[in-house]
């Protein structure tokens, strides 16, 4: 009887360790909401939230567009060749980056590099109090902190992975044209016959999606540190693993709602 | 200016399985100044931050100036915080804004707003707490802990509260600097009539400082009583505490 316990006393905690984990992540998700719609605003921390994610993010974000782009032509072409399919380099490679490896290279970069800067910054604020005396001066941390945060991300992941797929299929183009032996005009002709604009528009959704997951990652996990500077290192790990799997999930369903019919 | 009143009647708080107040009755007149001791690790900083709404109590009722801050509305809440000043333990200073920015930040709600004349106020504050202009452009980091201290006290002062808290004002400062800040919150409760609550470990500060000293241990007030009674109080552990003597095979 009570090693049947022991059996199933592990797993239902953790079960319910998880759905706690959900109920938080949602409660904290509607309070940032609250913030974002309700005054005051911050346009000062908006903009400058804006340049840190979105303008910041560029060179490593445009850098593994291009790389990536270059190597998925240089695949396609070589997996073509074996049933005489090299032509559908330039069509593969576009509606593969615009519909899947902008966005989520693109995601997977920014969360990298903003959700840990987030939830460092934020999880030392809380453990040093600074928090707190936002509170006490009369400023809802969640309108000055998070709100910004959120709305920019949510504002510069569109465009930035507009940039990310210019960019990936540029890495195509160039490697198809200055290897594979494509002629130019073809080559853009055929890239822009066969990019439909569901793609570009599925593309922009996915980011504006990774952009809420990016921020809300970030400030839940820094909001959440406790113990010192351990506490905000393990909050920085978890915001990007968390980023990480949540856009990775996120854009498994949106391709599924929008292709998969 | 007339400060405000504080009362908590049978506050709990507790961490998990911790419970660090069991059950605190207390109360502050309006223009009276509290001093709060007991060793460390008893609680103190957890009950100032459970009397701002900081950290919410498990049971028991906190009023500051007759409201409840945990059942007020938004609004009568961010009022209510208007009326009030807290240092916290640790300074809480923003690092990313200038020391000047800091201390307007209650004035501005975090705006860079009206520059000029914040930059004046924060000036002026600066010189209460015994630094000089320039540290006003100087950003948190740049400051060592006592002077980061002294900026979280003008910051705390800034708007001219009802209610302010000090937890551990002097902690760092050399006797000097001490005294200038103890002589300032005295001054804040004598001539302004602000109510004060003070926690501090050092007895220069609480015989300068205070009207009235409850000590805090196990979770509950141990003593409470006059600053003038703290050297007789007839509690063993009040006079243990007040010179500095540890019982026997007492370990910190
Ligand atoms: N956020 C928190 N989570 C868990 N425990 C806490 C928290 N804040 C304080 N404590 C615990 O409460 C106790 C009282 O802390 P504190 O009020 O800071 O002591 P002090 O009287 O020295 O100011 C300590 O044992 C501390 O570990
Ligand atoms: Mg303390």
């Amino acid at each position: 009887m009570n090693a049947l316990v022991a059996f199933f006393a592990r797993p239902g905690r953790a079960t319910l360790g998880a759905l706690a984990s959900i109920g938080r992540v949602a409660l904290f998700t509607l309070r940032a909401l609250g913030a974002a719609v309700r005054p005051p605003y911050y346009f000062g921390r908006l903009i400058e939230q804006m340049l840190i994610i979105g303008w910041f993010s560029l060179p490593v974000v445009g850098l593994t567009a291009v790389f990536t782009g270059a190597a998925l032509a240089q695949q396609i072409f070589v997996g073509g060749s074996r049933f005489n399919a090299e032509s559908t380099v330039p069509a593969v490679t576009v509606i593969a980056i615009v519909r899947e490896l902008g966005p989520v290279l693109g995601g997977l970069m920014v969360a990298g590099r903003v959700s840990s800067a987030m939830a460092a910054e934020l999880g030392t604020m809380r453990v040093t109090e600074q928090i707190d005396a936002l509170t006490t001066l009369r400023t809802d941390p969640f309108e000055y902190l998070i709100a910004p945060r959120l709305i920019a991300a949510v504002i510069v992941l569109p465009l930035l992975v507009l940039v990310s797929n210019a960019l990936g299929v540029m890495g195509g183009f160039l490697i198809g044209t200055q290897r594979l032996g494509f002629n130019v005009t073809s080559y853009l002709a055929t890239t822009r016959q066969y990019l439909e604009w569901d793609d570009v528009s599925s593309s922009l959704v996915k980011a504006a999606v990774f952009g809420f997951i990016i921020a809300m990652m970030g400030c839940y996990h820094g909001f959440r540190s406790m113990g010192g500077a351990a506490g905000v290192g393990r909050s920085t790990t978890n915001a990007v693993v968390s980023a990480f799997v949540l856009i990775l999930l996120a854009n498994l369903i949106i391709t599924v709602l929008v292709f998969g019919t | 200016m007339k400060g405000g009143s504080i009362e908590l009647i049978g506050v709990r708080k507790a961490f998990g399985p911790k419970i660090v107040l069991d059950h605190i009755d207390l109360k502050v007149e309006p223009g009276e100044s509290l001093v709060v001791i007991g060793g460390s690790g008893t609680g103190k900083s957890v009950m100032l931050k459970c009397i701002l709404g900081i950290l919410p109590t498990d049971s028991g009722t906190i009023r500051l100036d007759g409201t409840d801050l945990a059942s007020a509305s938004r609004a009568d809440r961010t009022e209510l915080r208007s009326r009030i000043g807290m240092l916290f333990q640790g300074g809480a200073l923003f690092d990313s804004l200038p020391v000047w920015r800091n201390i307007t930040f209650g004035l501005t709600r975090g705006r860079a707003t009206n520059a000029k004349a914040m930059h004046a106020k924060a000036v002026e504050l600066l010189a209460k707490v015994g630094l000089d202009a320039p540290v006003a452009d100087l950003k948190p980091s740049e400051l060592s802990g006592g002077m980061q201290k002294r900026v979280a006290l003008a910051r705390a002062i800034a708007a001219e509260p009802e209610i302010i808290f000090f937890d551990e004002p002097t902690t760092g400062l050399d006797p000097i600097r001490a005294d200038t800040i103890n002589r300032l919150i005295r001054g804040l409760v004598t001539d302004l009539g602000v109510t004060a609550v003070t926690i501090t470990h050092d007895m220069a500060s609480v015989r300068r400082i205070a009207d009235r000293v409850a000590m805090l241990k196990d979770g509950r007030i141990h003593w409470e009583g006059k600053v003038a009674d703290l050297e007789n109080s007839g509690n063993d552990y009040v006079d243990r505490f007040v010179h500095g003597r540890a019982d026997d095979g007492e370990t910190g």
